[in-house]
């Protein structure tokens, strides 16, 4: 091992990436392929994303996901950031240990447990699974990413600029809105991101507690790959991939953007 | 009455959290516990006694009085399960240490990377993470079957005679939640291995240490509450895993996640796979208390 940027570092580096990324992008350009062999190229072709358009079951899927993602994310957001607010700022209160054991416990707990428990209360409630009881599970396993998420950035957020804010005549709901939410907006922002896309991503959970007519895409996807890999699944997966990335790569540049023009204002305001 | 609202605001900021995840954690899994010492029954809900949340204290005693360990009995006595258990604890710890060997050299990499790189590179790290996991594990069934890339590019290259049978076998597993659990392994590591004091070493080779034995007398040493957050964070989920086990693994590739899903979905014996889930739990149980210690310890360090 060595400790500057010498050949061998480089290429565990470069391996290891290629290991990461390679294959998706395998998947990426096989979805390409004009061949219905997913493994034979034979030539480049956009057959296979205009049939997963076309295929309606697939794309009610793909609605069903985006708007369960949505909701779910939204909502898990506004419990999270509750939650970690009361974490930090509420350092005893009843039953304040069995609170913070059930935001860490979903983290560890497996998906195969978080679903099947999760499916006994709606049975025993006598509700019917569906479109429903799947945003209600996502919501309860989400909530608490963005619950560690916000808690990070407001153990480290200054209360004193809130407390200026109370002296200069603010109520503390004012204080809440205009000074403390806005610096703690990029890890709520952050949070939801994380949520929306543990929703699109979840099968496990879903595969438990969807009923009819409320089939997501990752349940398609699973139930379409056990019969074998097509190039039409390929072809959503690549969308799904791209969307995601972009998505992430967008927000991550508009948050180092607001970074830098905060720092900035920081500066100015230590120059006058 | 301002005050009222706010205090209201403030109570309302942990009760309605609280709330929500009482009623959807902990008392769905209060269920678990308590189905798992229920029967099977061919009714709706298949088990007995059925338990309606809306019996209230009475009849929920009643229902306590019927509960057996029979579910228990059964799963230590087929073989099945606690073969399952076995071969999931067993899997998760070689998928670990292999992530391990192939996290550390990549994480070491990044943090000897030029400064103004290693943001870019932690990016690239995390990407994979945001994108979906089904979809990363189901990449590999092109590239690993009998047909796939990785056999016709060994057979290009004349390293096999014929193809490989990698699809559906135990090392399909471990290439999956290797490459799916890379991250989790590489991000402790990173944040480790990029805070240490590089003129530690130097110190080492002025006190006549080669760079391989400063490496395994300084930087190793010191790495190491990474490479114990890394191996938790890596072989706890991978113990529950049932994507990678169901798509990449052959139908004799047992892990537990597996196992309770089919008993759940193909045998709808709720009660045995809520028996299933409380044991795979109790199992867990050890490594997150143990992982928990190791970080307390690790925060209390660093203050």
């Amino acid at each position: 091992m060595n400790r500057s940027w010498s050949p061998f570092n480089i290429s565990s580096v470069v391996l290891g990436f290629a290991f990461l990324y390679i294959p998706i992008i395998i998947l990426i350009i096989y979805s390409f392929n004009a061949s219905k062999l997913v493994t034979v190229w034979a030539g480049f072709s956009t057959q296979w994303y205009a049939l997963a358009f076309q295929n309606t079951s697939l794309m009610n899927a793909a609605w069903v996901t985006i708007r369960v993602g949505l909701i779910s994310a939204t909502i898990a957001t506004v419990l999270g950031t509750m939650a970690a607010l009361a974490l930090v700022r509420y350092n005893v209160f009843k039953g304040r240990f069995l609170f913070s054991g059930m935001i860490y416990a979903p983290l560890v707990m497996p998906e195969v447990i978080t679903g099947l428990s999760l499916l006994l209360l709606f049975v025993s409630m006598g509700m019917d699974r569906g479109i429903v009881t799947v945003i209600l599970a996502h919501i309860t396993f989400s909530m608490c990413f963005v619950a560690v998420v916000v808690q990070s950035r407001l153990i480290s957020f200054d209360r004193s600029l809130e407390e200026a804010a109370l002296d200069l005549g603010a109520t503390p709901a004012r204080a809440f809105v205009q000074i403390t939410l806005p610096i703690i907006a990029p890890s709520i922002f952050a949070g939801w991101m994380l949520a929306f896309t543990l929703s699109l991503d979840d099968l496990v959970i879903a595969q438990f507690n969807s009923g009819p007519g409320a089939t997501t895409l990752p349940m398609k996807i699973f139930s379409q790959v056990r019969l074998g890999v097509t190039p039409e699944i390929n072809a959503v997966c690549a969308i799904l991939v791209a969307a995601v990335a972009s998505g992430v790569i967008i927000a991550s540049v508009l948050l180092k953007r607001q970074e830098v023009r905060r720092m900035r204002a920081e500066q100015l305001a230590a120059q006058a | 009455m301002k005050r009222v609202l706010q205090s209201i605001a403030a109570r309302s900021t942990i009760w309605v959290p609280y709330f929500w995840l009482l009623l959807l954690f902990l008392a769905p899994f209060l269920m678990v516990v308590k189905l798992s010492v229920s029967e099977p029954a061919i009714a709706q809900p298949p088990y007995l006694p059925a338990m309606d949340f809306w019996d209230g204290p009475p009849g929920w005693w009643e229902d306590i009085r019927q509960f057996s360990i029979s579910n228990y009995i059964f799963i230590m006595e087929d073989s099945l399960y606690w073969k399952s258990y076995l071969s999931s604890l067993r899997i998760a710890i070689i998928a670990t240490s292999l992530t391990l060997l192939i996290g550390y050299p990549l994480a070491y990499g990044m943090a000897r990377a030029p400064r103004a790189w290693r943001p870019t590179l932690l990016m690239l790290v995390i990407l994979p993470f945001w994108t979906s996991f089904l979809i990363r594990v189901y990449a590999w069934i092109g590239i690993l079957k009998k047909e796939g890339l990785l056999n016709q590019f060994l057979l290009w290259l004349g390293v096999i005679g014929e193809p490989l049978t990698i699809l559906n076998t135990n090392i399909a597993v471990y290439i999956g939640i290797v490459y799916s659990y890379l991250p989790f392994m590489v991000l402790p590591l990173y944040a480790n291995l990029e805070k240490q004091d590089v003129s530690l070493l130097e110190a080492a080779n002025d006190l006549g240490c080669t760079n391989r034995q400063a490496f395994w007398k300084v930087t190793w040493p010191l790495s190491l509450p990474g490479v114990i957050a890394g191996c938790f964070l890596v072989f706890i989920p991978t113990v529950g895993e049932f994507v990678i086990p169901s798509l990449l693994g052959g139908s004799d590739t047992l892990m537990i996640g597996r196992t309770l899903y089919d008993e759940f979905f193909q045998n709808r014996d709720w009660p045995v796979s809520s028996a299933v889930a409380v044991i795979l739990l109790l199992i867990l149980i050890v490594p997150i208390m143990l992982f928990q210690r190791s970080e307390g310890r690790a925060k209390e360090r660093e203050q």
